[in-house]
């Protein structure tokens, strides 16, 4: 390097300034080149700067400034004029980039400013989005707890998984450290701890119902915050000193069935509550926030209804449980009223037949034995035989005859015949228990009174001894008096009978008998009684009657058949009776000539004639069959002849009372007729006498015979009288067996 | 008047003949008793049913006795109609003659049977004249104004 012109400075003593002022205008030009650098760094970095121009600027000038300070450097010592006109460019433009630096941030400094303002602005609103944010999710919270609470407690109709559930749900949704409910006594005045969170089996704690918090509680229908210390909150034993957390109790009320109504759905007025507790955890130093207290509140309208709906399905399911179990009883009970209805028909269908069908044979062969030789031991023997049989026979046809009579399958057999035999036969019976008793008997008949009249003899006679035989029966002494007469219209009419109103018609007449007797009398509250079936008076029964009590009962029965009244006065125990009946007779066209004889109920004569009996006869062999028929004609029967099984099938008909079969030829199941026949006529009363006719002895034929059903056997050939006595014997006992 | 009871005398001895004889037994005479106003002929009625079924059935039981193989079961059911109508009119012999035919019948002895038939045959023969002579007798008396005498 030329020297030039230039004074040289010397380094003197300043040169120790020198050197400082030196090093630091380089490291001052040092840091003007790296602060553009870094500045160009990190605006490049950042993706938004607005004002890249000023950047530019300040960039420029801050280069300039660097590189003044720099070129600085050189001017220390001697230096060139180059050097000088460099320092002087460098430091012109230097002052011109920064003047136009300066008046360009006058007017962006401002702005950026404000850009810090909107920041801060911003950053406000998104606190108090955020803030808002965090409410509105913990009211979307609240209510999904709601609702899944509800759901819960819903989802159940017991009342204890209803209750026991929302303090498991409540419990868990709000943190709680205990939850409680406090359910109303019986008696309404005091609250019971009934459920609680963490305690399984809460101890039977009550506190009266009028404590002044528990009021509070109830009055209003939001939750409410109570001391922790008041009696329902006291649930934990107190453990030593720490802070009990706050403790919110609101009311549930319980519905009955009875406050459903429907406009008065916000105010209801009478009712029970109860009372649940709610304790955040000790300690916790949490408090409740409104949207706690308002699930709690929507989650014990829930638990209300809940509650309600359990309690009626409960009261439902029992009702119907009652209803079912009253349907089975009555059910059953059916059952055994059919079963006992089809077992009392079947006894009835049992005895109808199998009963009487021995009864009878028996009288029938006593009284066969009867007319035979006997010692007089042996005859005393039959004739009691023959005495209890036909007790028993009549007690059979009595309980029949009342069973029939009161399926009302019993008819009349309405027939003509002597009333005043009638009257002499009753006498005739009783006088002799009479006169051991020593009881005096009268018998009037008005003189007006028919000697013939037309309607059921049998039942008749069966009436006026029954009525008779208990005045026989109930008096120890004094006498008995029997009146029958016409009954007139006035006399008809009786006050003690006001709802029988007779109508004279022509061809009838009534019959009114009086039975009299001074006897033991009975009481007037007894009356009613006496008709009643097996109903005995107290009184009487400790007598030591005989009877089932059937008598009267059957008596008024057959008097209402023959439309007419029967009752019993009496003035009192001591003072004797009057039993009084009036029946409806017919008045025969003509007087009957002897022909129709009185017919005892002991039969000595079989009857002579036959007259109008229809009888079938079954025969294959044409001859056999003309010899029957012959002998029936002849006896003065309505004989019908066929001459096969399908011919009398067709032909049998309830009109024939006598159904006579051949039964010896072989091939013809003369047996299946009879079968046939039983099935066809099930009323024992409206079927034919089965009778077989057969030629062979053997008992086999016998017993297939009996097997059958049929009602007789007779043997081949048959005499005028063997017929004869057959039929009479048939008609009367309706059985007959020969014996072989 | 005298042909009146000489012809009754006759009635008599020929009626107790059948019976001494046992053509016919008390099944007859019953018969008898049958007759009455409103049946005046019933026994000849009877006896003329009788008549015609017995022939029926001889007939039949013949031929089937006939067959190369006979059937027994048949022979057997007719033999015991005819029993049956021999013992309602009171045949007597003819019945038993049954009675027999009918163990025959039992034992399937075809040349039993064969003589069985042949005796009821004969026997029948019998009593059809018989009877008819006897109603022939009734007849007599009857127009000659007398009645007939019951046994």
């Amino acid at each position: 390097m030329e020297s030039c012109n230039c004074i040289e400075p010397q380094w003197p003593a300043d040169e120790l300034l020198m050197k400082y002022q030196y090093i630091s205008d380089f490291f001052i030009a040092l840091a003007y080149f790296s602060i553009p650098l870094e500045l160009i760094y990190f605006v490049k970095k950042s993706a938004v700067f607005p004002y890249r121009w000023v950047l530019v600027q300040f960039g420029a000038f801050i280069v300039l400034c660097g590189a003044t300070h720099l070129i600085n450097l050189w001017t220390f010592n001697m230096h060139s004029r180059t050097v000088a006109i460099v320092m002087t460019t460098a430091k012109v433009l230097t002052a011109v980039v920064s003047c136009a630096t300066a008046l360009m941030l006058v007017h962006i400094i401002p702005d950026l400013l404000s850009v810090k303002t909107r920041e801060l602005f911003l950053k406000n609103k998104a606190a108090e989005l955020d803030r808002e944010m965090g409410l509105i999710r913990t009211q979307e919270e609240t209510g999904r707890h709601v609702r899944m609470l509800t759901h819960e407690i819903r989802s159940t109709l017991d009342r204890h998984t209803i209750l026991k559930t929302t303090l498991v749900e409540l419990g868990r949704t709000l943190a709680l450290e205990e939850c409680a409910l406090w359910m109303p006594t019986r008696t309404g005045l005091e609250l019971q701890l009934s459920y609680t969170l963490r305690q399984q089996n809460p101890v039977g704690y009550t506190v009266p119902i009028q404590l002044p918090v528990i009021n509070q509680v109830f009055s209003s229908n939001h939750a409410v915050k109570i001391s922790p210390n008041c009696p329902v909150a006291r649930l934990r034993p107190l453990a030593g000193k720490y802070m009990p957390g706050e403790v919110v109790a609101v009311r549930v009320p319980l519905l009955h069935l009875s406050n459903f109504q429907i406009n008065d759905w916000p105010e209801l007025s009478t009712k029970r509550y109860a009372l649940m507790v709610l304790m955040l955890p000790s300690d916790s130093a949490r408090q409740w926030h409104v949207h706690e207290l308002e699930l709690v509140e929507v989650v014990a309208d829930q638990v209300a209804v809940a509650l309600s709906h359990a309690a009626i399905l409960e009261e439902s399911m029992r009702a119907r449980d009652l209803l079912m179990q009253q349907n089975i009883a009555l059910d059953s009970a059916r059952r055994e009223a059919e079963t006992a209805i089809r077992a009392r028909n079947d006894f009835l269908a049992v005895m109808n037949h199998e009963m009487r069908t021995p009864m009878h044979a028996i009288i029938a062969l006593s009284s066969l034995l009867q007319e035979t030789e006997l010692t007089p031991e042996q005859r005393l023997m039959v004739e009691t035989i023959l005495k209890s049989s036909n007790l028993l026979a009549t007690l059979i046809n009595d309980v029949l005859d009342l069973s029939r009579l009161e399926d009302g399958s019993l008819q009349l057999q309405i027939g003509t015949f002597n009333l005043h035999a009638v009257f002499r036969e009753v006498l005739n019976l009783i006088k002799p228990i009479a006169s051991v008793k020593k009881l005096l008997v009268a018998l009037n008949l008005a003189p007006d009174l028919p000697e013939y009249a037309v309607g059921d003899e049998k039942r008749l006679m069966q009436t006026l001894l029954n009525v008779v035989g208990n005045a026989v029966k109930f008096t120890k002494e004094g006498n008995i008096s029997i009146t029958g007469f016409v009954a007139k219209s006035e006399s008809l009419r009786d006050s003690r009978a006001p709802e029988f109103f007779p109508v004279p018609i022509e061809n009838h007449f009534y019959l009114r008998v009086q039975v009299k007797d001074s006897g033991s009398g009975i009481s007037p509250q007894d009356i009613p009684n006496l008709f009643t079936k097996f109903a005995q008076n107290q009184a009487i029964a400790l007598r030591n009657s005989s009877g089932s009590g059937l008598g009267l009962a059957i008596c008024k029965r057959f008097v209402n058949l023959m439309e007419g009244h029967i009752w019993i006065e009496s003035e009192g125990l001591g003072k004797g009776c009057t039993a009084i009946f009036i029946v409806k007779l017919g008045i025969p066209e003509h007087s009957n000539d002897s022909n129709l004889s009185f017919i005892p109920k002991m039969p000595v004569h079989g009857q002579t004639n036959f007259p109008g009996l229809k009888v079938l006869v079954m025969d294959e062999n044409g001859v056999s069959r003309s010899v029957t028929k012959g002998l029936l004609l002849h006896l003065g029967c309505d004989v019908m002849t066929v001459s096969s099984v399908e011919e009398c099938f067709r032909v049998v008909s309830h009109e024939h009372q006598v159904v006579f079969m051949d039964v010896c030829v072989p091939g013809i199941d003369g047996y299946e007729v009879a079968v046939h026949i039983h099935d066809k006529f099930t009323r024992r009363h409206e079927r034919p006498l089965i009778v077989a006719l057969t030629g062979s002895t053997d008992n086999l034929t016998k017993d297939n015979c009996m097997r059958v059903g049929m009602d007789g056997v007779i043997l081949k050939p048959v005499s005028l009288e063997k017929m004869r006595s057959v039929l009479s014997d048939l008609l009367e006992h309706r059985v007959l067996f020969e014996s072989m | 008047m005298d042909v009146v009871s000489q012809l009754q005398k006759q009635f008599i001895d020929f009626s107790s003949s059948l019976y001494r004889e046992g053509y016919v037994d008390d099944q007859f005479s019953q018969l008898h008793k049958l007759q009455d106003e409103s049946s005046p002929d019933f026994v000849v009625e009877v006896a003329s049913l009788f008549f015609d079924d017995a022939e029926k059935l001889i007939n039949s039981m013949a031929r089937a006795l006939e067959q190369p193989c006979v059937d027994f079961k048949q022979v057997d059911s007719h033999v015991h109609q005819l029993k049956g109508s021999s013992s309602s009119i009171g045949a007597l012999r003819v019945k038993n003659v049954c009675i027999a035919f009918r163990s025959f019948c039992d034992a399937q002895n075809r040349e039993g049977c064969m003589r069985c038939l042949q005796q009821v045959s004969h026997e029948y023969t019998m009593l059809k004249s018989k009877l008819q002579t006897l109603f022939r007798m009734e007849q007599q008396i009857l127009a000659a104004g007398g009645s007939v005498p019951l046994e």
